[in-house]
């Protein structure tokens, strides 16, 4: 039961095979035995997802249920909800309970979704190894010597492992895509506007996308229809009639479903700086994509090599402004000791912020201030123009582009913590979709040394529908997706 | 370009993050290996394109100016009451003004 499909899980519950209360206790349980190893959760509250998984069975008695209802979720602990510590990581939330819910934890309310806890994450979203996290570093079910990816790891960890039946994630960077790669599961950053920010704490606010992570795209499609929608609380929540993004996995398929689909391959992802054991799966599963009916072409993104350092002025930039809020007055961590107010501040701000959420402050500090802002944040986002023209320039000859998720497995925890700029770089391939908005996955496409590898297929603005068939399509012909880390039984 | 001492301790002075010379030191040697990495950025000559602020080129949407929320002083409650400190509905800091 614990590692079936949500539409299965939809099913058993639809036809009382199983009951919510009973689905929730066995993850709850899970949790118990096997969070203290992977330390994937934050919070967790039993009586709270209980009391919801109660509900959610009194109104599928009624007949009152949606696909997701009773299915126990976990959502990163960046999304406000209303009654939970909403921590972000970091020590400067330590002591919020949120006063109110996130918009996307109100959509999976609205639909039923028990709330199964809150997952640990890189500190405010800042890191792709999750060990910035205050409450410390989680760990790869696939090898607990290794990092799950970040910024969402504790999500990929949950749902890798078994301990949640999907999850939510934030993708700033590569924040869903690569923890999705480095733990074997499918994750979606969707095209940027599509899922309210409001009540998701911000990053870097142009950038900042919220999406699901789960065993396959036909459930992040699930996940995806109740995440996405307008909302004018957001100010760049995007106007558009709904869609059900699980509209094309449906459509019967003969052995050629792909047949007409472009697959551009950048130059770019394909040089020498992936790992060539990843390398090697990614190519073994664009011959299966050729097998599919699909042609491949040659493209070329030659402003991608730098959308790190673009991104690096960025999203600092955003952060720096975004985080002035963090300051002791209305809500979060207060230094205990202060001589006046802007004492208070800066104390509270050096014991409440971690090494790295400080040094992004710093450089994004800099780059803005005066005589500094030409140089750097004007040029970045001028940069940021040319990425996404070399995008609208491919998408001309092709209709999605696939390449690798991360350059390499999960490395060794500790392996990149000390040095920024390595780990920076293993962002290289995931980052130019955030300055670009596109959307974008990342789905299994098998193992080197034991450890699961991302493929990553980036489509153009608001071709959702079709970037999860094409991934959908890929899971019906392989089982990488399938395949259960050992020891969480 | 690097950075020197002194600009470390001015940026974080305008970020409000008290740091001492020890921190300011570590700081300034991680700093400068990230500029490093950012002024790749310089080598391109971008003379002409247009700055590039959001993902999508749509303009702010506007609404009329009215009140929406209901329940003003419950929320207001609410909100406070995860603050470091009130008094009276207001937030409290240190003294500004003698």
């Amino acid at each position: 039961m614990i590692t079936d499909s949500l539409q299965a899980l939809s099913r058993a519950l639809a036809t009382k095979e199983i009951s919510s209360v009973e689905l929730t206790r066995q993850y709850l349980d899970r949790i118990a035995r096997h969070n203290p190893q992977l330390n994937a959760f934050i919070s967790v509250d039993e009586a709270t997802s209980l009391a919801q998984a109660g509900a959610a069975d009194e109104r599928l008695a009624k007949g009152e249920g949606g696909p997701l209802t009773g299915i126990p979720i976990a959502h990163k602990d960046i999304f406000c909800a209303q009654g939970w510590l909403t921590t972000c990581a970091s020590k400067m939330l330590s002591n919020f309970v949120s006063p109110y819910d996130a918009a996307v934890i109100a959509r999976f309310k609205a639909a039923g979704a028990v709330l199964l806890g809150k997952t640990n994450m890189d500190e405010f979203a800042m890191g792709s190894s999750n060990e910035t996290s205050f409450y410390g570093a989680v760990k790869n079910p696939w090898d607990a010597t290794r990092v799950p990816g970040g910024s969402s790891g504790g999500s990929a960890a949950a749902v890798a492992a078994g301990l949640a039946a999907a999850a939510t994630g934030t993708d700033t960077g590569g924040s869903i895509r690569q923890p999705a790669a480095l733990c074997n599961l499918t994750g979606m950053k969707p095209t940027y506007g599509v899922v309210s920010r409001y009540g998701m704490i911000a990053f870097a606010s142009s950038l900042d996308q919220a999406g699901p992570l789960a065993h396959s795209a036909a459930d992040c499609a699930l996940l995806l229809n109740t995440m996405a929608g307008f909302d004018e609380r957001d100010s760049t929540s995007v106007e558009r009639p709904r869609e059900d993004y699980g509209r094309e996995l449906a459509a019967a398929a003969g052995s050629r479903p792909l047949a007409g689909l472009k697959i551009g391959l950048p130059a770019e992802f394909f040089d020498d700086g992936c790992s060539p054991e990843v390398m090697h799966l990614v190519e073994g599963a664009i011959a299966e994509y050729r097998q599919l009916g699909a042609e491949t072409v040659a493209v070329s993104l030659p402003s991608m090599q730098l959308s790190v350092a673009a991104y690096y002025v960025i999203a600092p930039a955003e952060a720096s402004s975004n985080l002035a809020r963090f300051d002791g007055v209305r809500y979060g961590y207060r230094a205990p000791e202060y001589q006046d107010l802007n004492e208070m501040y800066s104390k509270s701000r050096a014991q409440g912020f971690g090494a790295e959420v400080k040094r992004r402050i710093l450089i994004g500090t800099y780059v803005l201030s005066h005589g500094y802002y030409d140089a750097y944040y004007l040029q970045a986002q001028r940069i940021r123009r040319l990425i996404a023209k070399d995008f609208a320039k491919a998408f001309q000859q092709c209709d999605v582009i696939l390449g690798p998720t991360s350059p390499s497995t999960a490395f060794k925890l500790g392996e990149k913590a000390a040095d920024p700029v390595q780990m920076y770089l293993s962002d290289i391939y995931t980052i130019a979709v955030n300055l670009a908005g596109l959307p974008a996955l990342s789905i299994p496409c098998g193992f080197a040394g034991g450890l699961p590898a991302g493929l990553q297929l980036i489509g153009d603005y608001f071709t959702e529908s079709r970037l999860l068939n094409v991934a959908h399509r890929y899971q019906q012909v392989s089982d990488w997706h399938l395949q259960q880390p050992t020891g969480f039984a | 370009m690097s950075l020197t001492l002194e600009q470390v301790h001015r940026v974080a002075h305008l970020a409000r993050i008290e740091i001492s010379d020890g921190e300011a030191q570590s700081t300034l040697g991680q700093l400068n290996e990230i500029f490093s990495l950012i002024e790749e950025m310089q080598a391109v000559d971008t003379q002409g394109v247009e700055p590039m602020a959001h993902a999508q080129d749509v303009a702010q949407r506007l609404r009329a100016d009215r009140v929406t929320e209901s329940g003003q002083s419950a929320q207001r409650n609410a909100f406070q009451e995860v603050a470091p400190e009130t008094e009276a509905g207001l937030y409290l800091v240190p003294k500004v003004i003698e």
